[in-house]
């Protein structure tokens, strides 16, 4: 009995594991912030930095991504309730100022300090924040090691 | 006869939502108060406006087929209504990319005359 609980706790633990980014359904979010890339899961970042990105859509990353006020209000409320905690890592910069960004999070840069400033740049990437380059199910929230592939 | 109602009342609020894309060649040349030159909307889809980008950037410059966009590489639809049946079918959309892309492309609003040039060239186009 004992040594079945350690056994369930593993098995609770990775499962939650993979199922850590798996997006929750929204309409709104879906139709709204899947148009220029593919939704970004909302746990990989805090709460305040998805307020502070949601206070400015129209200056969004160099795009003008604004909304009307009820569907910004309803995309808010999903974000910051599915949101991120501690693990995110820093989620502020030095200034104190929130991260905007879920690719300067230390979280992600932790997972991704084996990949070289060029592989970055490739043509066939473009940008960190071109996840389904390398994940190829990262759409689907799934970040497994064993969909991903690297680009030449 | 409530099942009737109800297909009624489904009928009436799509009647009242869909439009077609001459619905809004029609609207844009009447808010400009002139007619629309398909030459000058392949101008100005084609062409950079002083931004980083044209239009052509991101739907390229044949918009019966699929394009990318030029920052995250994401697929996108073809944008020419002979190719994909459910562009310009939906006002609020097309307000709402419209005033994103022109803000992105043109760093302003785009004028009804430009909206009405870029919709004739996208309608002649096969
Ligand atoms: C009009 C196009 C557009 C829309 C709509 C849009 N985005 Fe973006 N978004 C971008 C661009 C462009 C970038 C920068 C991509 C890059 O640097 O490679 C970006 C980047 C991001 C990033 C940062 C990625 C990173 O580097 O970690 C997040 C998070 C994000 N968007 C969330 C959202 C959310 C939430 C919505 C819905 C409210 C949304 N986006 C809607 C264009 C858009
Ligand atoms: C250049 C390719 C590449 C891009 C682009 C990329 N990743 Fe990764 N990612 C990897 C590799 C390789 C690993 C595995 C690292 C390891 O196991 O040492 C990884 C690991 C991860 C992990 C950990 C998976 C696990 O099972 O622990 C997460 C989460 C992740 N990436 C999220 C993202 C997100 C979110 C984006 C986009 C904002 C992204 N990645 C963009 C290559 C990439
Ligand atoms: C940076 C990339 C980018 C540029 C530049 C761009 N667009 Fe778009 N456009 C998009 C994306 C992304 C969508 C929405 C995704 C989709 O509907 O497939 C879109 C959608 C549209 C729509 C919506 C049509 C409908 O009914 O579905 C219109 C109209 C449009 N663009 C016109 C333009 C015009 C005109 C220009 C130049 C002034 C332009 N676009 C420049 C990326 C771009």
């Amino acid at each position: 009995m004992k040594r079945l609980i350690p056994a369930a706790l593993l098995l609770l633990a990775v499962s939650a594991h993979a199922d850590n980014y798996s997006l929750p359904k929204h309409a709104v979010f879906e139709e709204e912030c899947a148009s220029c890339h593919m939704a970004f899961p909302p746990q990989m970042l805090h709460a305040d930095s998805w307020r502070a990105m949601m206070g400015d859509l129209s200056h969004h990353f160099g795009s003008d991504a604004s909304i009307d006020e009820k569907r910004r209000a309803a995309i808010t409320d999903f974000l910051v309730t599915h949101a991120g905690g501690r693990k995110t890592g820093t989620t502020r910069d030095a200034s104190g100022k929130p991260l905007l960004r879920i690719t300067e999070t230390a979280r992600f840069e932790k997972k991704h300090r084996e990949i070289a400033p060029a592989t970055w740049k490739r043509a066939s990437i473009k940008s960190p924040a071109n996840c389904t380059a390398c994940h190829a199910r990262a759409a689907a929230g799934d970040y497994n090691e064993r969909s991903i592939n690297i680009p030449k | 006869m409530r099942k009737l109602f109800i297909i009624a009342a489904l009928l009436a609020a799509t009647g009242a939502q869909a439009e077609t894309p001459r619905d809004f060649l029609t609207r844009f040349e009447k808010e400009a108060g002139a007619a629309a030159s398909a030459e000058r909307g392949a101008r100005f889809f084609n062409t950079k406006q002083g931004g980083e980008w044209s239009c052509a950037s991101c739907h390229t410059d044949k918009p019966t087929q699929a394009g990318r966009h030029a920052k995250t590489d994401k697929p996108i639809a073809a944008l020419a209504p002979a190719a994909n049946a459910e562009r310009f079918t939906d006002a609020a959309k097309v307000d709402k990319w419209f005033r994103r892309n022109c803000n992105d492309t043109v760093n302003r609003l785009c004028s009804a005359q430009e909206k009405a040039d870029v919709m004739a060239w996208l309608l002649t186009i096969k």
